[in-house]
């Protein structure tokens, strides 16, 4: 690399600061990919006990009975699972549906105020959207349905959309915005109105630009902590009904840190983490993915 | 497709703006409502004279000075960890690394981006059973832990934006300053990075955004309900994020949720600013 830029043309002293330089930057790359490995590699160290004993029955499992050494998380990868795919559901064509407001379907000036929103709405801490749902929604629930304390599946679920639709929006309009000059041209030329060109034009083309929107909000909602952990009421079962208490990986973690100090309960924590860590991994592959195969085509 | 299809997505579309407009408007103008009456100086001093207060003279009880102090020690430490880090990492990805390790590092920096902050926070405590372990069983979480822990989570957006930042200065600019006998870090230093820099800036303003309003990470590392100020980097420490996520589950009286509204409506407007000015600094961008 840099191979023309040898010793031999330089002074040494004007070689060694070069060096230096690149040196430096080199390893500041290298922390960045440190830190990601030692995550991995601490959840891995941690979770060796249990995986290496062949243990790994007793974490899969329903009953989270830490008095009775049972240390199942089977119900908290449910409850993370079935806050983040409906929560995604209902995100996406809200967010499909916004974008294709900003982009042509409603009004120009509008538009582009509902894409100031979405970008302000990036900025909105989680925890102000956690503490805003526990004295809006939460006693609207409650009012509603008449029964439970409100802090339930639906509650959490409900804000997750709020939280994530921004991320999508922009990831989706972003992606339009690369499609629709290619397009704008040859569809005013056929005569198309904008509503016809987006739907009819851009949209099918932009199908693998949604696909990866909706796996980056899928990543987004199944990594959020404070959501869950402020609306779910964070009962360690099954998720049952929508208006029942539930617990996902990431509420657990933050629960089990804060209140146990037993390291038989450390494990699972692990193994949460490991589980979360592998979402992330995977959703960054599918990302990838779609991205080399879709600079191919375009 | 016929004209039906085209008016109910118009319709659909129209609908899913005007609930988003609603919901964040409610949710925005309830915190207004309900938060703007409680900012006042005993907010965030309580009973304690600001005076004393400002100096450290006297403890602040009952305001959410401490959580300010807290949050901005802790937003300052991380950023000295991941200004320096981030945009070094991204000179090395825009001007020095190529092929295959340029791919691993890129996938790496995504991965760290997308790394759930809970499992940031998981590493800071692994960290420190790692420790107690190994080396010193005094070992705890505290201000030090959380700071490392909120720069590494937000390291990527800076990198992030160095490298784009970087890779969007025009070719014939890094051409001409080698031409004219500048080395390539000089060129990288005295030409790329001051053209750079409007971009970066941006980064960082976002890094600093999402290091103020993240509580997860903290949670795990070292932040306490009622620590004080804190008086060095081994301390346990008070955080606005934290304060609210505390006060909306354990408030006690009328006071205590008046302050949690306040605080929030402050922790929002701190955000908004920073976002004002990273609106700004992308106007200038496209100016240019």
């Amino acid at each position: 690399m840099q191979s023309h830029t040898t010793s031999r043309d330089m002074p040494l002293h004007r070689f060694l600061r070069e060096t230096l330089f690149r040196e430096t930057t080199r390893i500041c790359g290298l922390i960045c990919a440190a830190i990601v490995v030692t995550i991995f590699a601490f959840l891995l160290w941690f979770s060796w006990p249990l995986l290496a004993q062949g243990k790994i029955a007793t974490i899969v499992s329903l009953a989270w009975r830490p008095f009775h050494g049972q240390f199942g998380i089977l119900p908290m990868i449910a409850g993370s699972l079935s806050l983040a795919i409906p929560a995604m559901l209902l995100a996406f064509p809200m967010a499909l549906g916004i974008t294709l407001f900003a982009h042509g379907l409603g009004p120009r000036l509008p538009g582009k105020a509902v894409l100031t929103l979405v970008h302000f709405m990036t900025s909105i801490p989680t925890v102000v959207y956690g503490f805003a749902a526990v004295f809006l929604l939460i006693p609207l629930l409650r009012a509603t349905f008449a029964r439970g304390s409100g802090f339930s599946w639906l509650a959490a679920m409900l804000t997750l959309t709020v939280l994530v639709l921004p991320t999508i929006v922009l990831f989706i309009h972003t992606h339009f915005s690369l499609v629709e000059p290619q397009v704008t041209r040859t569809t005013q030329a056929l005569g198309m109105s904008d509503t016809q060109r987006l739907l009819a034009v851009t949209l099918p083309l932009s199908r693998r630009g949604l696909l990866a929107g909706g796996i980056l909000g899928f990543g987004r909602a199944m990594g959020d902590t404070m959501i869950p952990l402020m609306l779910s009421g964070n009962a360690p079962i099954m998720p049952g009904s929508p208006l029942a208490s539930m617990r996902t990986m990431t509420a657990h973690i933050a629960l089990v840190v804060a209140t146990d100090s037993q390291d038989a309960a450390y494990y699972s924590l692990f193994a949460c983490g490991i589980i979360l860590f592998l979402t992330t991994f995977a959703v960054n592959l599918g990302l990838r993915w779609l991205e080399s195969s879709t600079s191919v085509r375009t | 497709m016929n004209p039906f299809v085209y008016r109910a997505c118009t319709f659909m579309s129209w609908l899913c703006t005007l609930i988003l407009v609603l919901v964040i408007g409610y949710l925005l103008g309830f915190l207004a409502f309900k938060g703007g009456p409680t900012i006042n100086t005993s907010l965030f001093f309580g009973d304690t004279p600001i005076w004393d207060a400002l100096t450290g003279r006297l403890p602040v009880w009952d305001g959410i000075w401490p959580a300010c102090v807290g949050t901005l020690l802790l937003v300052g430490l991380a950023a000295a960890t991941a200004i320096p880090l981030g945009v070094g990492a991204g000179i090395y990805l825009g001007e020095y690394a190529q092929g295959n390790g340029k791919r691993i590092l890129a996938f790496l920096v995504d991965l760290l981006a997308g790394t759930p902050s809970i499992l940031m926070g998981l590493l800071g405590f692994a960290a420190i059973l790692f420790v107690r372990r190994l080396f010193d069983l005094q070992a705890r979480t505290s201000l030090l832990t959380a700071s490392l822990c909120v720069g590494f989570l937000v390291l990527p957006y800076i990198v992030r934006a160095t490298q784009t930042a970087l890779e969007s200065v025009p070719g014939d600019l890094r051409t001409t300053a080698l031409a004219l006998g500048m080395t390539r870090s000089q060129a990288i230093i005295h030409v790329m990075l001051p053209r750079a820099a409007t971009g970066i800036a941006s980064g960082i303003i976002l890094a600093v955004g999402r290091a103020a309003e993240d509580t997860a990470v903290i949670l795990l590392t070292g932040v306490v309900a009622n620590a004080g100020v804190p008086h060095g980097l081994t301390d346990k420490f008070e955080a606005l994020p934290f304060h609210i996520f505390y006060l909306a589950a354990e408030y006690q009286n009328q006071d205590e949720l008046a302050q949690a509204f306040g605080t929030a409506l402050i922790l929002l407007c701190l955000t908004s600013i920073l976002f004002m000015a990273t609106g700004l600094i992308s106007n200038r961008l496209e100016k240019q």
